[in-house]
C-alpha cells in the first residue's frame, strides 16, 4: 500500500495561484537494475498522475523510469471555487491510488 | 600463513574489481541514449515543428552527488490565460538509458507554468525541457549538471 502525502493550502483568495505538492511512496523500479545474482529486476513504475479540480483535469504528468523513487510533484493551481481537489496515480499494471484535499475559496 | 592467504584474496578481489571496471568501460555506448535518441523522443512528442531557444528555464543543482535523485524545476514564461498558455512540458535527457524523463500537461487552470520533481541521471549531462504552447509553438531551455554518482550504471 502506497502512502500519499499532500500539501494543499486550506484556503485561498479567488483567482489566487496556489502551490500544490503531491508525493506517493513508490520504488519506481526502473528496469535497468540487476539483483545480487545478476538477474534483471523487472520494471515497475507509476506511469500517470492526474489532478482534478472544478470538474476538469487541471494538471497531469507522464512518468518514465527516470523519475526518482517516491515521486514528488510541485505544481500550481488557480483557485476558482471551493471544492475537492482529487489526486490519482496509476501504475503500469493499471493499479490506482487516490487521495483528496479540500480547498476553500474566500 | 593466514597473512599470505588474506593478501592473495585481496589480490584476487583487486583483479576482479579491475575486470569489472574494464567491463563497465567497454559496455557499448548504445546502452545509453544519445543526442539521436533525444531527437527521436522530440519527434515522437511534438513532430518536426521548429523549436526555439528561450522562455524555458530549467533549474538543477550544478553538482549532483547522487544521480538517483536530483531536484529538477522547470518554469516557462507564460501568462497562463485561456488564450495563451503552456500545454505540455517534456523533460529530456541526452544520456539516460531512455531519453524521455517526464511529460507534464498543463492547463490555463494551472495559473503558473512551474513544475518541480526529482529525477534520475546516469551521468553528467545537459537536461533539456521543451514546452509546447497552446498555439503550437515550441520553446526550449536546459541546464548542465555534473553527476558524481550516476544512477543505472552503479547499483
Amino acid at each position: 500500500m502506497a502512502s500519499i502525502r499532500l500539501a494543499v493550502p486550506d484556503t485561498a483568495q479567488r483567482g489566487e495561484t496556489v502551490e500544490i505538492k503531491a508525493l506517493i511512496q513508490h520504488d519506481m523500479e526502473s528496469g535497468f537494475r540487476r539483483g545480487s545474482r545478476g538477474e534483471a529486476i523487472p520494471r515497475d513504475i507509476i506511469v500517470r498522475f492526474e489532478c482534478r479540480y472544478d470538474g476538469a483535469v487541471v494538471f497531469a504528468a507522464d512518468f518514465h523510469p527516470a523519475v526518482a523513487a517516491n515521486p514528488i510533484l510541485t505544481f500550481h493551481l488557480r483557485a476558482t471555487k471551493s471544492g475537492p481537489i482529487d489526486f490519482e496515480w496509476t501504475d503500469q499494471h493499471g493499479t490506482q491510488w487516490q487521495d483528496q484535499a479540500v480547498l476553500e475559496v474566500i | 600463513m593466514t597473512m599470505d592467504r588474506s593478501s592473495r584474496l585481496n589480490r584476487r578481489q583487486l583483479l576482479a574489481g579491475a575486470g569489472g571496471a574494464i567491463l563497465i568501460s567497454t559496455t557499448p555506448l548504445s546502452a545509453w541514449a544519445a543526442q539521436a535518441d533525444m531527437d527521436r523522443a522530440r519527434l515522437d512528442l511534438f513532430g518536426d515543428r521548429p523549436v526555439q531557444e528561450g522562455r524555458v528555464t530549467v533549474k538543477l543543482p550544478p553538482i549532483a552527488e547522487n544521480g538517483h535523485s536530483v531536484a529538477l524545476s522547470v518554469s516557462v514564461e507564460s501568462p497562463m490565460s485561456a488564450e495563451n498558455y503552456v500545454k505540455r512540458i517534456a523533460i529530456l535527457s541526452p544520456r539516460n538509458p531512455l531519453a524521455t524523463i517526464a511529460v507534464f500537461h498543463l492547463t490555463p487552470h494551472s495559473g503558473m507554468a512551474e513544475v518541480s520533481t526529482r529525477i534520475r541521471m546516469s551521468g553528467t549531462q545537459r537536461i533539456v525541457a521543451i514546452a509546447e504552447m497552446n498555439d503550437g509553438s515550441l520553446w526550449s531551455g536546459g541546464m548542465e549538471t555534473l553527476v558524481t554518482l550516476a544512477a543505472c550504471v552503479l547499483q
